[in-house]
């Protein structure tokens, strides 16, 4: 049996540990605001934070998260007010908004190493995740606004 | 005229639920006993199919299995001409054509059950490249192999030959290109004595009824489609909405249970449409001052196993092919042909941005011959007001063009680094470069399209000054819900907030038409803003609380003075083009062949931009996917296979990749577009390929004709130089 903390409730799972935890989060818990896009860790939808720090989840076996405290999209904040989330409504930064919970989730994981950001290293924290729409500069942008640095 | 909302950057509709992860796409939908749906698929890329055997250790008696035989109605995937069957009965004329369709509540064993249906066929000879296609020794398709063919006739060109100061030549071509939005395709559907109901990601509802009626043979009102939260289309999910639905429905006719079917990336990217590879060639003629004596070009583009949007692509590509030039004499000959590879489909540009990048190479190679600077060259020959393109269409906007190119060469500072470039170049291996393109982009239907289309929108007046705006348009990023609700509340004198968009949904919205051809602000949006007016009108006070609830429905009415000739090619194309010139400054490194694009100027005119920063977004990423074509993503080939079809190995451009991208706009207003609009969404994707190549060559003066150019090519290329 596995137990782990997501989004603060204590769970436990008796299923198959090598279940990936975005199907635990998306199947089983039904907190679908984490998404599938590719099954490989390359695009960045499935972003969610482990103990704090942004990880992909379609990757690992809910086995890894024993012990550990997930947060989703759904548990950033509790009325999608987190800072992150304020300043990409402000800056209109989503278009198709697919892919924008995994930006923001590691975004946050990002403000939480650099509070205060430069450009290189919201760029080498950033350039996993994948936005085919082509966001980027509108997500550069509302980062330094949530962190109150200077565009 | 002085504007409340339009022109100001609202915020987004449905921006909440983007940022809090609530908004609700398909694969978040889950219904009571639902099932979920797979597809077996040929493995082979044409022949007859000879055996199914349903092997290994699989309790086939729980699944539910659909073939050919299971269809009610035609088994054809009604769009244009009714040739791509939904599952093939007795023949596959591609690598990834349907067959079966498996459901079943576990998933997981649904994917063990896929990969034991084994299938025998009998090979026939199969077609993998335009040129074969067109040598038609085996055919595929029809009697030649043809899709379709256009020819423009304008003038004589026969005769300029011999008075040409200059012949130039030369031959350019595009490889294939995934749309990659990154929520894959996806549907559920449901069957009941209501009929059938479809959720999922798409472009255009009505598309996937009419589709749904002609194969289960029911009425309009017994087809009901709802489109869920789209992520990502890009001429994606324009027509292959209709085949996916169509499975799903399948199988929940057979099983009398909700069955979602989402498709895996690979599955995505294998099975699903592209961008249509091509190949243009140009024979130009020109004076000894530089200007365009003669234009004679052949566009050719690879369709794939069935006809879908491949003459309408064609089409686009074709009036396209001459640009934003003013040429007499012009002759253009096109062509769609079949192979046997999935049906090439919509994305973004449509077939425009292949036959614009080879034409603005070609005004570069042009340009050098004659011994005059890009931009000099092209400014001799732009369009002006009262010129004509190749289809004899009169540029009635008052636009200046070459002020256009001009001002967006300063922003970059062309001429400086034309000039300093090559100095710095001599002394590193990291060789700098700038290029450009100027180039049109028409906006909405082809022709009479529009007027066929005959599309309809709706407004509701509620009580307490709250308005519906009822249209088939759909969200999906481009920003339909915030424009078309900024354009009701500008014209009725609301606020934004009391402006409500409805989600397509084909029992309540009435036919908008598609959302596709970049016609959703300027055309619709007109609609839109006619029945706000038409709405205003009838109600003096503004007091929609005492009217009670009201509706005023309006139809498409063609401007006036709009003639298009179908049989001959000739006539106004467009309602409306518009304008731009973009430049791209890269460095390539000499010794790992990698190019990187270090600044990029899109300026255009697209009529009155309606939202300032959904705009910029759009040519953002229009840019963006530009770029990718240019120098990522390339499609590599086996047998009519995509053989690299993961995020791995196909490779988009990522944040590191694209450059602070510079967007201005210029705005000279459309009055039949909403507020003074134009179409923009696909505008972005046909200049960026060109400026960045024409920056490779002048950053190492070798010409590349063909995209995407990856740093294989750059090298290979290199060394034959050194060789020679």
């Amino acid at each position: 049996m596995i137990q782990l903390k997501v989004n603060g409730v204590p769970r436990k799972f008796e299923g198959d540990p090598e279940m990936p935890l975005l199907w635990y989060l998306r199947d089983v818990l039904q907190l679908t605001g984490t998404k599938f896009g590719c099954a490989m860790g390359l695009c960045g939808a499935c972003t969610i934070h482990v103990d704090g720090v942004a990880e992909r989840s379609c990757l690992q076996p809910i086995g890894k998260s024993a012990g550990k405290a997930i947060t989703t999209i759904e548990g950033l904040s509790e009325h999608g007010d987190h800072p992150l989330q304020v300043a990409w409504k402000e800056a209109n930064v989503p278009q198709c908004g697919y892919c924008q919970g995994g930006q923001i989730m590691q975004a946050a994981s990002l403000l939480k190493q650099h509070p205060k950001p430069s450009d290189e290293q919201i760029d080498a924290g950033m350039e996993g995740n994948i936005c085919r729409c082509g966001t980027y500069q509108r997500i550069r942008k509302a980062i330094k606004s949530a962190a109150g640095v200077k565009a | 005229m002085e504007y409340r909302l339009v022109g100001t950057a609202v915020p987004r509709k449905e921006a909440g639920r983007k940022v809090s992860g609530t908004a609700e796409y398909v694969d978040d939908v889950r219904l009571p006993e639902m099932l979920h749906g797979v597809t077996v698929r040929s493995t082979i890329p044409r022949g007859h199919i000879r055996k199914i055997s349903f092997d290994g250790a699989i309790p086939w008696h729980e699944f539910v299995i659909v073939d050919a035989r299971d269809i009610p109605g035609k088994n054809v995937v009604s769009l244009i001409y009714d040739d791509q069957p939904y599952l093939a009965a007795e023949r596959v004329n591609h690598p990834q054509e349907p067959i079966l369709l498996l459901a079943h509540a576990d998933k997981h064993l649904l994917e063990r059950a896929r990969q034991n249906v084994h299938i025998e066929y009998e090979p026939l000879p199969a077609v993998f490249h335009l040129e074969e296609a067109l040598a038609a020794e085996t055919v595929i398709w029809g009697e030649d192999n043809v899709f379709k063919r256009y020819t423009i006739e304008k003038g004589e060109v026969d005769a300029m030959w011999s008075e040409a100061a200059f012949i130039v030549e030369g031959e350019y071509s595009t490889g294939a290109q995934e749309q990659l939005y990154i929520e894959p395709n996806g549907m559920i559907a449901t069957f009941g004595a209501e009929g059938v109901t479809i959720r999922g990601s798409m472009q255009c509802p009505f598309y996937v009824q009419k589709a749904l009626m002609a194969l289960f043979g029911l009425p309009a009102e017994k087809v009901r489609v709802i489109q869920q939260e789209t992520g990502g289309a890009f001429g994606g999910k324009e027509e292959y909405p209709s085949m996916l639905a169509g499975h799903a429905a399948l199988l929940a006719l057979k099983s009398g249970k909700p069955v979602k079917m989402v498709y895996d990336r690979e599955e995505d990217m294998a099975a699903t449409t592209k961008r249509h590879p091509s190949k243009t060639r140009h024979r130009t003629a020109v004076t000894s001052d530089g200007r365009l004596l003669a234009m004679e070009v052949e566009f050719s583009i690879d369709g794939g196993a069935y006809a879908t949007l491949s003459g309408v692509v064609l089409s686009r590509g074709t009036i396209h092919s001459c640009g934003p030039y003013r040429c007499d004499n012009v002759r253009v000959r096109s062509v769609a042909v079949a192979t046997n590879a999935p049906p090439h489909g919509a994305f973004r540009g449509f077939g425009a941005p292949q036959s614009l990048f080879a034409l603005e190479r070609h005004m570069d190679k042009i340009a050098r011959t004659v011994g005059l600077e890009p931009d000099e060259f092209r400014a001799r020959n732009l369009l002006r007001t009262g010129d004509s393109t190749a289809t004899g269409q009169v540029i009635k906007d008052p636009i200046d063009l070459v002020r256009l190119q001009s001002r967006a060469l300063d922003s970059i500072g062309y001429h400086e680094k034309r000039r300093r470039f090559p100095v710095e170049n001599a002394r590193s291996r990291r060789k700098k470069g700038i290029g450009f393109a100027t180039f049109f982009h028409g906006a909405g239907f082809t022709g009479s399209g529009e007027r066929f289309l005959q599309s309809v929108v709706t407004l509701e007046a509620r009580a307490a000054n709250r308005v519906r705006v009822l249209t088939s348009m759909t969200e999906m990023g481009q920003g339909t819900n915030t424009v078309l609700a900024q354009i009701a509340g500008e014209a009725l004198g609301l606020c934004y907030e009391q402006v409500e968009v409805t989600n397509p949904d084909t029992a309540e919205v009435p036919n908008s038409g598609p959302t596709v051809a970049s016609r959703t602000a300027m055309v619709v949006g007109k609609l839109v803003e006619n029945a706000a007016r038409e709405m205003k009108a009838k109600l003096p006070s503004h007091d929609f609380a005492a009217l009670g609830p009201l509706r005023v429905t309006v139809q498409y009415k063609e401007p006036p003075g709009i003639f298009w000739d179908d049989a001959l090619y000739r006539g106004e194309a467009y309602g409306a083009f518009s304008y731009a010139t973009y430049a791209a400054e890269v460095t390539v490194d000499t010794l790992t062949g990698e190019v990187e694009v270090n600044d990029f100027v899109a300026l255009q005119e697209v009529g009155r931009v309606l939202h300032p920063v959904l705009a910029t977004g759009q040519i953002e990423g229009g840019v963006a996917q530009g770029i990718g074509m240019a120098l990522y993503e390339k499609v590599v080939w086996r047998d009519g296979v995509m053989v690299n079809n993961q995020m791995t190995n196909y490779v988009m451009p990522t944040s590191a990749d694209i450059p602070n991208i510079r967007v201005y706009f210029e705005e000279i207003p459309y009055e039949h577009g909403a507020m003074g609009a134009k179409g923009i969404g696909e505008l972005p994707m046909d200049g960026p390929v060109p400026a960045v190549l024409n920056a490779i060559e002048n950053a190492i003066g070798i010409d590349f004709d063909h995209a995407p150019v990856l740093p294989e090519d750059v090298l290979a290329k290199l060394a034959k130089r050194r060789v020679a």
